[in-house]
């Protein structure tokens, strides 16, 4: 019923994609202006990163690596999911638990996954386990706080409602719980996919030999290949933007939009 | 129906020997000054606090926690915002057969007003809608008591009196016994047929004052401003405004 209301509300179509279209036009082209009046023949102007791209998708490696940063991400992700999700619900839930816990996560939580890296060489060696625990050492902790959080601020009443219909415990996980932390599980993982993201580059950087981190670090060393480095970094924030995109899809689903904005 | 003397609180000494009966369909609200422990008798007899000290007997049985044969309604406002009102007014009823489970829901969603609405979600519905989309939940359930906790203090002047004119016709309806704590002594003499004045604290009931007024009432009528006048006196309050 409310689906149409906040389009008339909203921001005209005119501001959402013409605004950010002449904002990005002037970027270029600022950019362009600064490579060619700098004189500098490393640094690569947008046309040159364009052609890099290109370069990059015939030979075939574009989608190559692609392809391997996303696996890596699928699997750390997921596995972050499966773990991390449980793992805050028990938390939040069981307080003997995360008085237990508790304080050991939080000093593991603020080590940077980048510290990780050489602990990870160290007992997976240099192929693609590697990486994959490093994302999912990144993304396990968002998605486990974010459910102890949502746990632990569920609205009380929800609580005596339904112990008021006299469900048993596996029916109140089920039907009360686990629904009414599931926005704030959903926050959680698109925290943690922004940081899988961010450190799949990073693991690829050092610990093997392909994908988005690999290439970009491979360019600047086999040759200084700037355009492809650049062309790299494009690449990351295009594809970062539509991982956020596909995340926020899960906002929409009608179970849980009443955990978002307004109500 | 009794509940007899019980004692409770966190720490406090809230609830002094309250002894009360209340007939099977007998609609009693119980009114007392803020803080006096009205909500916190009622959260006792509902299952949901444990006194410190004292019994707690519902119908002979100690209470041991919260019993779909007594459902509450919360004034916070219970209903699930994951679910749909169809979803929410079945919410109980997990035993039945789908078949009846629909029958039941499409009685009590009518009842209350809010046919048409039940694929809504209660985002989408009014403070109003949804507390009577939580009548309607406790009512699928079939209780033998509804215990309600100011569920009408969230809403507007108009709304309330709305909502109070057709928890009347339901009650009317369904001969539950009702248990209706509320601060607001209107809404008492409006509503019930029995005020149970409540005390400050250490509180216990102090005045029990009969509602015998015939329904539909009339709020300007001389029996009517009566009771409502003794309910004050009741509780060493005024009806003159201003010096």
């Amino acid at each position: 019923m409310s689906d149409s209301a906040p389009a008339t509300r909203g921001p005209s179509r005119v501001s959402v994609i013409l605004l950010p279209l002449v904002v990005g036009a002037l970027f270029l082209a600022a950019w362009h202006g600064a490579v060619k009046s700098s004189g500098s023949d490393i640094f690569p102007t947008p046309m040159q990163v364009a052609s890099g791209l290109g370069e990059l998708a015939q030979q075939g490696l574009l989608l190559k690596y692609i392809v391997a940063s996303l696996f890596r991400v699928t699997w750390g992700f997921t596995l972050a999911v499966v773990i991390g999700v449980p793992l805050g619900l028990l938390l939040g839930w069981f307080a003997p638990v995360f008085f237990a816990l508790n304080p050991f996560i939080q000093i593991l939580r603020p080590i940077s996954p980048i510290a990780w890296i050489p602990v990870a060489i160290l007992w997976f060696g240099v192929k693609d386990t590697a990486p994959v625990f490093l994302i999912f050492l990144a993304s396990v902790f968002p998605i486990a706080v974010c459910a102890t959080a949502a746990v632990q601020n569920m609205q009380p009443v929800y609580l005596r409602a339904a112990q008021n219909f006299g469900l048993s415990k596996g029916q109140l996980f089920r039907r009360v719980i686990f629904p009414s932390c599931l926005p704030q599980i959903i926050t959680g993982l698109r925290i943690a996919l922004g940081i899988a993201w961010l450190v799949v580059v990073a693991a690829e950087m050092i610990a093997v030999d392909s994908g988005l981190g690999y290439l970009i670090i491979d360019a600047r060393n086999a040759g200084k290949r700037y355009d492809l480095v650049v062309a790299g970094m494009v690449m990351i924030g295009l594809i970062g933007l539509v991982l956020d995109l596909v995340i926020r899809r899960l906002e929409r689903f009608d179970e849980v939009r009443w955990g978002y904005s307004n109500r | 129906m009794s509940f007899p003397g019980k004692t409770a609180g966190e720490q406090i000494h809230v609830l002094e020997r309250i002894d009360l009966e209340v007939a099977a369909g007998e609609f009693v609200c119980i009114v007392g000054p803020s803080g006096c422990g009205k909500s916190t008798l009622l959260n006792i007899v509902g299952g949901f606090l444990q006194q410190t000290r004292g019994e707690a007997l519902v119908e002979g049985q100690p209470v041991s926690g919260p019993d779909p044969r007594r459902i509450f309604v919360f004034q916070e406002n219970g209903v699930f915002p994951w679910l749909t009102v169809r979803e929410n007014i079945g919410f109980g009823l997990g035993q039945k057969s789908a078949e009846e489970r629909d029958k039941t829901v499409a009685h009590y969603t009518e009842m209350v007003g809010l046919t048409g609405f039940e694929a809504a979600y209660p985002r989408e519905l009014s403070g109003g809608m949804r507390q009577r989309v939580e009548i309607a939940r406790a009512l699928a359930a079939s209780p033998d008591i509804i215990y309600m906790d100011e569920p009408f203090g969230a809403l507007d002047f108009i709304t309330r009196l709305k909502m109070r004119s057709d928890l009347i016709r339901i009650w009317q309806a369904e001969k539950k016994t009702i248990l209706f704590v509320t601060h607001d002594i209107e809404e008492a003499v409006q509503l019930s047929d029995r005020v149970l004045v409540m005390s400050k604290r250490p509180a216990t009931i102090q005045t029990v004052i009969d509602i015998d007024l015939p329904r539909p009432r009339d709020l300007d009528s001389p029996g009517y401003l009566h009771k409502r006048d003794a309910i004050f006196q009741a509780m060493g309050m005024s009806v003159r405004i201003g010096a």
